[in-house]
């Protein structure tokens, strides 16, 4: 690791003064578990490390009935997956963030930072896409909101510029007949990254015989996170039953665009888009009638 | 060029302060610049576990924490499990269990061990394997070490029951 500054800004006005001053030169870090091997391997060489754990903007956690959830962007996955509101309203980020590496990993790796890295196979993205959230990103004197949907612009690029920073991820709170699952395919059982990983967001009508509306994003199958909005056009008002269910994993499977590398071929990557798929939805389902 | 940093924290229980280049991880500061060599270093990026620590009471690989990062915070290493040359029951229960050979992945799992004890004081063996998971061994193939964890369990309930 070449020789590197290290600043731990206590406020979020002196992180964003850092970043103005010398943002193209900085490299933000939260749980830095995947910050630390870039600079061992050199394929990111700041002059800055910027911990951003003692910010306290970006260490807020909190549910609300009607904003939903708050997620700071140094948040720790124990923490999120630990605190009895996600667990309740939204499992699907417990799904996500318990198989992100292991316990050590969790205890220090943050949402925040694996939406910032842009893997196409971070774990967490999908689930924030079909959730509906919004990345609040800071710079001296301005404020934006952009969907996640739109945060991954390819394979470790976002929007982010250089004076600016994630401050919160934020959820919408959930709807009636609503629920969402994340489940990714690994040859392993535990630490291992995504050939394929689903998640999906069912919401259904009051009697629970039709899809109102559909969310499924994948990972590991495209430069970004994809958000399959074909899924969504085709499922809206339609039954829930086997065949609607089966189209909509072939519209996975259509949408995605795998390339072949050692975790699986791109023809392997396609067909499991169309099986996760299938499952993710129906699991969705299940969680929505409980059972 | 290379500006060190005044590092101050606690080291099971005793107070340590060292001076560091930020650049350098948790498992390089323990090992090379405080000499606490029981903390080992394996793979270096996070996948397995031989630098395990307890940092403000959670297990972390201390290859992937900085040296300046954990200024004001607690740590416990391998060093600080033992209470003097009375071995904790988890090293006991180890050498009990054969759950080494070669040694180097041990002080690791033993402080995944105490980590996963300290938060679930009887878990079950899909927790133990779940819990470490992120410690790999090339040796014992697992099971010695999950009897060993097993053990360690029933050891300190048996030491708090007792």
């Amino acid at each position: 690791m070449k020789y590197v500054d290290y600043e731990r800004p206590t406020s979020l006005k002196s992180a964003l003064d850092i970043l103005s001053e010398k943002g193209d030169v900085t490299k933000i870090m939260a749980g830095g578990t995947d910050i630390l091997v870039k600079l061992r391997v050199r394929s990111e060489q700041p002059d800055l490390l910027m911990d951003s754990k003692e910010i306290p903007e970006l260490n807020e956690l909190s549910f609300n009935h009607d904003t939903g959830l708050t997620i700071g962007a140094a948040v720790p996955l124990y923490k999120l997956y630990a605190d009895a509101d996600v667990k309740k309203y939204y499992p699907a980020l417990v799904d996500s963030t318990t198989i992100i590496g292991g316990i050590p990993i969790q205890g220090r790796a943050t949402v925040g930072g694996n939406l910032c890295n842009s893997a196409p196979s971070a774990d967490s993205i999908p689930t924030l896409i079909v959730l509906g959230a919004t990345a609040s990103i800071q710079s001296s004197g301005k404020l934006r909101e952009v969907p996640v949907s739109e945060f991954c612009t390819g394979p470790g690029s976002n929007v982010l510029k250089s004076n600016e920073m994630l401050v919160t991820i934020n959820v919408p709170a959930p709807a009636d007949n609503s629920a969402a699952h994340y489940m990714r395919f690994i040859p392993r059982n535990e630490m291992d990254i995504a050939v394929v990983g689903v998640g999906s967001y069912v919401k259904l009508n009051a009697s629970g015989d039709k899809f109102e509306s559909v969310n499924v994003s994948l990972a590991s199958v495209a430069p970004t996170p994809l958000n399959v909005t074909e899924i969504s056009k085709f499922l809206s008002g339609k039954d829930v039953n086997d065949e609607n269910i089966e189209k909509a994993g072939q519209l996975a499977k259509e949408a995605s665009k795998p390339i072949s590398d050692m975790r699986g071929t791109a023809e392997y990557r396609q067909h499991l888009c169309s099986v996760l798929t299938k499952r993710s939805i129906n699991k969705s389902i299940e969680r929505i009638k409980g059972a | 060029m290379s500006k060190k940093v005044h590092v101050q924290t606690i080291i099971n229980g005793e107070d340590v302060e060292f001076l560091c280049e930020p650049r350098q991880s948790l498992l390089e500061c323990l090992r090379d610049v405080i000499g606490m060599t029981g903390t080992k270093e394996g793979c270096n990026d996070g996948n397995c576990g031989a630098c395990t620590v307890i940092l403000e009471g959670r297990t972390v690989t201390s290859c992937l924490v900085l040296g300046v990062e954990v200024d004001g915070k607690e740590l416990t290493t391998i060093e600080g499990i033992a209470d003097g040359e009375k071995l904790h029951p988890i090293q006991t229960a180890f050498l009990e269990n054969a759950a080494l050979q070669c040694g180097i992945c041990t002080p690791g799992f033993i402080i995944a061990t105490k980590s996963l004890l300290d938060h679930n004081p009887d878990p079950s063996e899909y927790e133990i394997r779940w819990w470490l998971a992120n410690n790999l061994c090339r040796c014992t193939g697992y099971d010695k070490i999950v009897r060993a964890v097993q053990e360690s369990a029933k050891k300190i309930k048996a030491q708090a029951g007792g």
